[in-house]
């Protein structure tokens, strides 16, 4: 579903470069997750997918199902089945969180040549995918993430995951920030998202959240490359032994 | 002192353009201001007060042209149940108007009024201009005064059941017009005041509001979308004990417009707020210039003024708060902000307080920027086009403005109105 070859990535303003060979292969239906120290290009990989401005591809690729990501505007990419769980989502002043919703629901289908769903549909809708989320009413109506706090924040990701449906879903640091309830909660969420068609990419520092959302394969990164791949066993390894043993191995 | 020569040869060439009407009972306060206005002069560059727009065009003897506008889309407010009161380039159009009764409210022309040697908006006609004039001079609103060639009385005694709708039809591409109104609303009473059209090629419009205590005004006005219009307008607005006044401006094109709104709280406990969006493109020049004195205990004033400006507009504001000695508990917010969408367009801000008093809390905020980056990424990764994240982002700019009508229906109005010209525009 997502395949990312040999990605080098650098700043745009500068000449830094971040992300040094990234090959990566996300198949429908799995958990991948990506764990690493601070510095190492996680959250660079998050953003060059969809679409930030700031950085610079200057070899490699990156595709979804074939179609190269990184000839898409943002909204093409997200149109075309990605999604970016904010480590930080955005505040929004002025904009009611369903408004927002609603006018990305519809900017989606309308992108993909389908009908926009009815606002009696989208709210009946909403109503329940917020629900299991334990989204009141109330954070509905805010403006987008105003006031919201941290686990309320991520529960605003989860849901408009849920709403869009994307087939490819990238959780960057989802777990930053939540308690332990919450990040139940969240995982939760996620969980109820999998199926066979969905790949997900799972950004994480630690393992915690992956005791909620059991990887099928554990990527470990390191100055801008993959520098190990496993099973959910390394996650374990990286909590019991950090990285310094990993990297070491590598080098 | 006299007038400097240059200042006193332009204040003479406009005036010989001009001629008083009829003047009835309002004959001494035209005189008076025609007084006033040779003493001071009309504005010119130099003159503190108009430094940010260029008065020239408001003063010269004749209008420059401005070509009229034409759509065949519904214009603002058509959809509401209103006493409709219509101007044509500043002349009264009996045959487009309402009839004018209406339980609560009683309304006569300005000519009907100069014909009769005593009335009750003799009591207020020139006066709150006047008071008006200091400490800062505002000789076009003494022009008014002096000039003024129609107009309506407006005496609220009750609630009357729908607003009062103000409608400036613009047809002739050089029509000069000068409108002045006075409105009385008494202890208790309510209306509100709707104000919309381009009126005319040159709009010099004044509005003298008084209310007594317990009385509320609500006022929400459209000044559309004639691009080579211009206007002064001033509202001169005293504020009785437990009064509200609520004022709301959208300002959507015009070549250059300079609203200036003069606030005095004189009772206890009353409440001011005047607010305004506009969205300017290119060849836009927009100014928005209040006073609010607060000379009694425990009022509130709000000023909230939003500019999105692109393509090399300009937008001004120029806000003061006045807290006279005395005027304890005052309860005061200014913010002035631009939506600067690129680098061509500017927003200049001259926010002032000035308190003699020891309790209150005043406070003030300006800011220019550009549309939120972050924000804009955020939008778009879910999928919202980038002009369609643009306009969002930018009507989420003007809603703390926008919501400051309390009418629900009327504030949803305004944002059609606000759609529609981000439609066009982007």
């Amino acid at each position: 579903m997502l395949e990312i070859k040999n990605l080098h990535v650098k700043l745009e303003e500068e000449e830094k470069q971040i992300l040094k060979g990234v090959d990566l292969t996300v198949e429908a239906g799995k958990v991948h997750a990506i764990m690493g120290p601070n510095g190492s290009g996680k959250s660079t990989l998050s953003y060059v997918l969809s679409g930030r401005d700031g950085y610079e591809v200057t070899e490699g690729s990156a595709t979804l199902d074939g179609a190269d990501l990184l000839e898409m505007e943002p909204e093409e990419r997200a149109a075309a089945g990605l999604f970016l769980a904010f480590q930080y989502p955005v505040e929004i002043p002025g904009v009611g969180n369903m408004t927002f919703l609603r006018t990305a629901v519809n900017a989606q289908r309308k992108a993909r040549g389908e009908e926009e769903l009815s606002a009696a549909d989208f709210l009946k809708l909403v109503r329940e995918k917020a629900k299991s989320l334990k989204i009141d009413a109330d954070m509905l109506k805010r403006p987008v993430n105003v006031g919201f706090s941290g686990g309320e924040k991520k529960r605003n990701e989860i849901l408009q995951m849920a709403m869009l449906e994307p087939k490819m879903c990238i959780l960057d640091e989802t777990d930053s920030g939540l308690d332990v309830d919450a990040m139940k909660l969240v995982a939760e969420g996620v969980n109820a998202l999998r199926d066979e068609g969905r790949g997900f990419l799972v950004i994480t520092h630690y393992q915690r959240l992956l005791d909620h959302i059991k990887p099928d394969v554990v990527h470990i990164m390191a100055d801008g490359r993959i520098v190990k791949t496993g099973g959910p066993e390394l996650a374990l390894e990286v909590e019991n032994n950090g990285y310094t043993d990993i990297l070491a191995e590598v080098n | 002192m006299a007038l400097p020569d240059v200042k006193q040869s332009a204040t003479e060439a406009r005036l010989a353009t001009l001629r008083m009407p009829e003047a009835g009972c309002t004959r001494d306060a035209r005189e008076a201001a025609l007084a006033r206005l040779r003493a001071m002069g009309l504005p010119g560059r130099r003159d503190e007060y108009w430094k940010y727009t260029r008065p020239d065009t408001l003063i010269s003897p004749e209008p420059p042209t401005a070509e009229v506008f034409h759509t065949d889309e519904p214009m603002v407010f058509d959809g509401f149940d209103r006493l409709k009161i219509v101007f044509v380039d500043g002349v009264f159009s009996p045959e487009d108007s309402d009839d004018l009764t209406l339980e609560g409210v009683s309304i006569d022309r300005l000519e009907d009024i100069c014909c009769k040697d005593i009335h009750w908006a003799k009591q207020l006609y020139g006066v709150l201009e006047e008071r008006g004039q200091t400490p800062v001079q505002r000789p076009l609103a003494a022009l008014n005064t002096a000039f003024a060639q129609d107009g309506v009385a407006i005496h609220v005694t009750g609630k009357p059941s729908k607003p009062i709708s103000l409608i400036y039809r613009h047809e002739s591409e050089s029509s000069d017009a000068i409108l002045h109104h006075v409105i009385r609303v008494e202890s208790g009473a309510e209306v509100t005041i709707l104000e919309n059209g381009p009126a005319a090629a040159r709009f010099n419009k004044c509005i003298e509001i008084d209310i007594a205590d317990g009385g509320t005004l609500h006022h929400v006005r459209a000044q559309g979308r004639d691009h080579q219009r211009r206007a002064a307008t001033h509202m001169f607005t005293r504020l009785g004990k437990e009064s509200v006044y609520k004022s709301f401006t959208l300002t959507v094109n015009g070549v250059l417009t300079r609203n200036e709104q003069v606030v005095e709280l004189t009772g206890d406990d009353a409440v001011a707020h005047v607010a305004g969006a506009c969205v300017g493109d290119g060849d836009f020049h927009h100014d928005d210039t209040v006073f609010i004195t607060h000379d009694a205990v425990n009022c509130e004033s709000r000023q909230v003024f939003k500019k999105v400006l692109r393509n090399g507009a300009t937008g001004v504001f120029q806000g003061k708060i006045l807290v006279k000695a005395g005027a304890q508990k005052t309860d005061g917010y200014q913010i002035s902000q631009s939506l600067l969408l690129d680098d061509d367009s500017q927003f200049l801000a001259k926010p002032e307080l000035e308190i003699y008093a020891d309790d209150v809390a005043c406070s003030h905020g300006s800011t220019s920027g550009a549309i939120d980056e972050t924000a804009l990424f955020y939008l778009r990764s879910r999928g919202v086009p980038a002009k369609e994240a643009t306009n969002m982002l930018t009507l989420a700019f003007l809603a703390e403005a926008v919501e400051e009508i309390e009418d629900e229906a009327l504030a949803e109005d305004i944002v059609s109105r606000l759609e529609g010209w981000l439609a066009r525009h982007s």
